[in-house]
């Protein structure tokens, strides 16, 4: 055994004092926390990038590009004039983030409550919970804005993106996987046991709104029974709007209005009410 | 790519938002109007030089109170101990004391900070080992200290050597860059305790510190901490072990039902509530009880256990001489100092390891 003496006699360096830590921790300690969720990802760097772009990238080639060679000898006035690679890009732009949301915002909350338990980590530090939610979904929120990004730009390479607005899409596909994250977040932060709903999520709600999200085809196309799945998808609202962006989809702009308070309202009413879980279950 | 560099980058963008829409509010961070003024001196009237003060501090869950009106001052460098059995209420006092469970009724104060309404102020100046490892699996055991004290703004210019001096500390050098799940259970709970120092905490909070872990882990562990204690770290912990509380602890108090049942130094317990020696007997599960009843004039107090009979004696040979003279011929029989397992079974008629 080593008889090394304890480094706060010994050393030269000292830690700053308390006072310090927790004003600067009041202040940044959303960053803090965000910082070290973005530590773990980048130790899952190659499987996050493949499963968040490279999954898309195959849908691209798939649809965009065989499946496109049949729609496309058709009619383009049922895609509102436009070739199929470029209708369908903004909805997997969104789709993507939404599908890597619903990964980000329910396992890794169960893990952080109750398998490991790495929210009471530090939850003994300076931070309070609400602060560690922030931190997640900040780490988050630029991990889908850089997959977005990246994948944008393979469907800028592609000339899907006709318009010079087409990279607001990026946004506007991040904005959409906090949409569906948030709620998704609040729901995971209220469950004490897992008896497998989160696969249950994936099944009956993470399908149903990629396939029925005016994804492939027009919503419009679809009966009415089926349609509202539509108007309460934050992917048809997220795609129709990167539509907007992309290639100057044609629609009323009090719709496009609509799209964005859809949007950032789901995102925030998760966000109010993944505090208050939070909050209350690690007690304050 | 480095991701505080990501995450001071950030910073100067919210910074220049500020600049830019003086007076927004963000969800980001924390507005408390009691905080503002932290250091305020929340209990005056108690003693100055205690570092935590409790008066009837009390926590209910609904109809169970697990913590129930229970005082006590710790002053500055002292390691202080609760010792109790399961469920006795130990660690929901080390949560309130961390800020981190509020406590019912009562009055609790932490460098004369409320942890109620001074969370972080209060955190800020604890190093706390809780009784479950939560450390980040996924990261290196370097990265784990480095990670943790991001948490208390300190830079990285601090950190970096900071967590291979704690390495040192914690004989973890050589495993630097493991994974943590590649650690043993010692050298988890080390790193935890590591983990812990990282912000140089004055006050540092164990709970449980060496339950699950082989008589050898434990033993530097022990080590480990007792240098802290040299340095005068104030060691607040709890345990059920009384060889540990024997070994660590200046002064306890016995905790039992959420209530005190004793407090004062280890020695001084013994003293009060047991004798110099206790001569321990079996006579085979069978016969432990009947014969525990013939034994009756010897030593000060027969305890008769079920798988043993305790003769409480100020001279256990001598004990042991009058049983003899009785023709009881114990299977085996053995005299030994009392200890803290002595001063809880006279306090509570119960052991403390069921």
């Amino acid at each position: 055994m080593t008889d090394n003496q304890l480094p706060t006699a010994a050393g030269t360096l000292r830690a700053h004092a308390p006072e310090v830590s927790a004003g600067r921790a009041r202040r940044w300690g959303s960053f803090y926390y965000a910082e070290q969720v973005l530590r773990v990802m980048r130790g899952y760097g190659w499987s996050v990038f493949l499963y968040s772009v490279g999954q898309p990238v195959a849908y691209l080639f798939a649809m965009g590009i065989g499946l496109a060679s049949l729609v496309d000898a058709n009619n383009l006035a049922a895609f509102g004039g436009v070739n199929y690679l470029t209708f369908i890009a903004p909805a997997l732009l969104v789709s993507s983030a939404v599908m890597t949301a619903s990964g980000d915002f329910s396992y890794p909350i169960m893990d952080g409550f109750k398998w490991r338990r790495v929210f009471y980590g530090p939850h003994a530090s300076p931070l309070v919970p609400q602060q560690i939610a922030a931190g997640h979904i900040m780490a988050s929120a630029l991990k889908f804005l850089l997959q977005s990004a990246v994948y944008f730009a393979i469907v800028a390479m592609f000339g899907a993106s006709p318009s010079p607005w087409g990279w607001v899409s990026a946004i506007v596909a991040t904005v959409a996987g906090l949409s569906f994250g948030l709620p998704l977040m609040a729901y995971a932060s209220s469950i004490t046991k897992d008896s497998g709903q989160f696969a249950l999520v994936q099944r009956f709600i993470v399908v149903p709104l990629f396939l029925f999200s005016g994804t492939f085809f027009p919503l419009d196309s679809l009966p009415l029974g089926v349609r509202w799945i539509g108007w309460i998808s934050p992917v048809w609202h997220g795609t129709q709007l990167g539509r907007v962006f992309t290639y100057g989809l044609e629609e009323s702009p009090v719709l496009t209005l609509v799209h964005v308070v859809f949007l950032l309202g789901t995102a925030a009413a998760g966000w109010t009410l993944t505090r208050r879980r939070f909050v209350r279950r690690m007690g304050a | 790519m480095s991701f505080c560099g990501i995450a001071g980058f950030l910073q100067k963008i919210v910074q220049w938002l500020f600049q830019v829409f003086p007076g927004s509010t963000s969800v980001l961070w924390v507005h408390n109007e009691a905080t503002r003024s932290f250091a305020t001196p929340s209990s005056s009237q108690m003693n100055p030089a205690a570092v935590i003060t409790a008066e009837k501090l009390t926590k209910t869950y609904g109809d169970l109170t697990a913590v129930d009106a229970i005082s006590f001052e710790v002053p500055a460098g002292e390691s202080f101990g609760l010792l109790g059995p399961n469920g006795a209420g130990k660690s929901t006092t080390m949560k309130m004391i961390g800020g981190v469970s509020q406590r019912t009724s009562g009055k609790l104060s932490i460098m004369g900070l409320d942890p109620e309404t001074h969370g972080p102020e209060v955190r800020a100046h604890l190093g706390v080992v809780p009784q479950q490892d939560n450390l980040d699996e996924e990261l290196k055991v370097r990265e784990n200290l480095i990670v943790y004290g991001r948490y208390f703004g300190l830079p990285l210019s601090y950190l970096r050597p900071k967590a291979d001096e704690l390495l040192e500390f914690a004989q973890l050098s050589d495993k630097a860059k493991s994974r943590v799940d590649a650690l043993s259970g010692g050298m988890k709970r080390r790193l935890t305790i590591a983990r812990s120092l990282i912000n140089e905490p004055k006050i540092l909070l164990l709970d449980e510190p060496t339950t699950g872990l082989d008589p050898q882990a434990r033993h530097i562990l022990w080590d480990r901490l007792f240098r802290l204690k040299e340095q005068g770290v104030t060691l607040i912990l709890t345990t059920h072990y009384m060889d540990e509380a024997e070994q660590l602890c200046d002064r306890l108090i016995v905790v039992d039902k959420g209530k005190i049942m004793a407090e004062g130094s280890p020695s001084s317990l013994i003293r009060e509530y047991s004798t110099r020696e206790v001569l321990e007997l079996r006579f085979g599960s069978e016969r432990n009880a009947t014969i525990g009843a013939e034994l009756g004039g010897i030593g000060e107090r027969v305890e008769t256990l079920p798988d043993r009979v305790l003769i409480y004696a100020d001279n256990g040979e001598s004990a042991l001489e009058q049983v003899s003279a009785r023709h009881l011929r114990p299977l085996t029989s053995l005299v030994r100092r009392s200890s803290l397992e002595d001063v809880f079974l006279r306090l509570t008629g119960r052991s403390l390891v069921d």
